[in-house]
């Protein structure tokens, strides 16, 4: 359980006795919240004393009595605030005017508790300020990963982007030293390896501006209804030279037609990533196979490879940015590490679910499910998938 | 002098393997290259290098580190070279000046990427005391 350090602050021996009374076993949990939430009580009877003990420990709330012997609550409150100590302050005053209540509240007391108080108003205000300041950790925290993976994607970025510039400068610098000869013939490896590099960088910064695109939504989004087996035929005959290259067969097995509203594009990026992917992760002489079905207002786009697979835990890894999977099977396969961020989110758009399924060495099935929408904005009626299939 | 002294090269840049391989061979030494983390700690097994050179992040963020870490286990006398651009992309340096930091890092040397090639065949000579 984690504790929230509580100082109480009263010269009354009776409160204090009695605070601790109701606060000792007193906890807070939120369904937001993971852990429940208690308390350490420290007592202390005067003002001097409650700054000591502030001054030595991070103290999370003080219940502060208005009235003391010393100095008044309304000074320690003012010394909270001068030294901004990351303190809530609940003022307890049984001279509860309305005046000491704007008061203390103006200088920045986040409650007020009237002597005398029930154990239920006590807790109340204790629960108040407890899930303020729950909600401050967590907003700090998530704004200060945020900007931990913004500094990662931009130094994986800058590596990504200098890797191939540096190996391009390499190879013009052996060039210009002539180190292989006289003849251009000399230099064709080298030129054939810088192509490359520079295709592969040119790869990486579309995928950058097409994931970027998506992330600040300005991406101009055009729904229309389209039928997704077209854009699967089309997607493989994109993908076709890439195939003969490494001797992979690509089997379609789709109804004639299953139509949704979407972007083109966008369907045309998801399903180019996938089948892409499977072909590059494939096995010489391999085998894609591309199912799309329709069942209950979604339709699902599957892509089995009979590639190379992977582990659990390359597989949780798999759709965070630059993730390339990187071992001996694809050391020599190039990529931006970015496809598969980009069909998340592009999924995500559609309120849709991506998951992958793979076996080390015997390949793996990614499937993506979308929601299906007709353009009167209604899911579509359940076509009959296998008795289109059989037609075909 | 530098006849017969090996230099382990171990990056999984292809390219850049096959820049510094061309380089450090026109200074006269053998080369025996690695493109992995896991390829280069088979070949310490059976072989010692005279001098390694060593690329930070491979398989892993700290593959250089992790190599670096277990060539001098097997071979103490051994001078690394950490190469790598990391300094210059996110700010982070590594210094070896620092008695605590050798200690840690186990890497004699640690050069940016990029550096010239008779700045290299220096330091190469200094570790090598040619």
């Amino acid at each position: 359980m984690e504790k929230l350090k509580v100082l109480v602050v009263d010269d009354e021996p009776g409160i204090r006795s009695g605070i601790n009374r109701i606060l000792r076993k007193f906890s807070v949990d939120y369904p937001f919240m993971d852990d429940v939430i208690g308390f350490d009580l420290e007592m202390a009877p005067t003002g001097e004393e409650a700054i000591e003990i502030i001054n030595k420990e991070q103290t999370d709330i003080v219940l502060l009595d208005n009235k003391l012997p010393g100095i008044q609550g309304n000074d320690v409150l003012e010394y909270i605030n001068q030294k901004q100590f990351d303190t809530y302050v609940i003022i307890i005053t049984s001279h509860a005017s309305l005046e000491v209540a704007i008061r203390a509240t103006k200088n920045g007391a986040y409650d007020f508790v009237p002597k005398p108080f029930t154990p239920q108003e006590l807790k109340s205000s204790m629960e108040n300020v407890t899930r303020q300041i729950f909600l401050r950790r967590m907003t700090s925290k998530l704004n200060k990963e945020g900007k931990q993976i913004r500094f990662q994607f931009l130094s994986v970025m800058s590596h990504e982007l200098k890797a191939p510039i540096n190996a391009v400068e390499g190879y013009l610098k052996m060039m210009k030293q002539q180190e292989f000869g006289e003849n251009i013939k000399d230099y064709e490896e080298l030129i054939a390896r810088m192509e490359k590099r520079m295709e592969n960088m040119r790869n990486l910064i579309m995928d950058m501006l097409d994931l970027t695109q998506i992330e600040s939504g300005k991406k101009s989004r055009e729904l229309s209804t389209i039928n997704l087996t077209d854009i699967a035929e089309s997607s493989i005959d994109m993908m076709k030279p890439y195939a003969i290259q490494k001797d992979v067969t690509i089997n379609l097995n789709s109804p004639e037609k299953l139509e949704l509203q979407a972007d083109p594009d966008e369907l045309e990026i998801i399903l180019n990533n996938l089948i892409s992917n499977a072909i590059k992760y494939n096995k010489q002489g391999g085998t894609v196979d591309c199912y799309i079905r329709q069942n209950k207002g979604f339709a699902t786009i599957t892509v089995t490879d009979t590639g190379i697979g992977m582990d659990k835990t390359e597989q949780t890894k798999l759709f965070n940015e630059f993730v390339r999977i990187k071992n001996e099977k694809t050391k020599n396969i190039s990529g931006s590490g970015l496809g598969l961020s980009i069909v998340r989110k592009l999924v995500d758009i559609y309120n849709g679910d991506i998951h992958v399924t793979s076996k080390p060495d015997e390949g793996s099935s990614f499937t993506v499910t979308l929601p299906v929408y007709t353009n009167t904005g209604k899911e579509a009626k359940q076509d009959n998938p296998e008795q289109q299939e059989n037609q075909n | 002098m530098e006849e017969g002294k090996t230099i382990f090269l171990v990056d999984d840049d292809t390219d850049y393997l096959f820049q510094l391989q061309h380089t450090i061979k026109k200074f006269g030494f053998d080369v025996i290259t690695a493109e992995s983390q896991k390829e280069a700690e088979k070949k310490l097994e059976n072989f010692k290098p005279d001098l390694a050179i060593y690329d930070l992040m491979m398989e892993n963020d700290d593959s250089g580190f992790i190599l670096s870490y277990k060539t001098k286990s097997k071979y103490p006398d051994v001078p690394i070279i950490i190469a790598t651009a990391v300094a210059s992309e996110t700010g982070i340096s590594f210094d070896l000046q620092s008695e605590s930091e050798r200690k840690w890092i186990k890497a004699d040397l640690y050069l940016e990427k990029g550096i010239r090639s008779d700045q290299l065949h220096r330091e190469i000579n200094k570790l090598l005391k040619i």
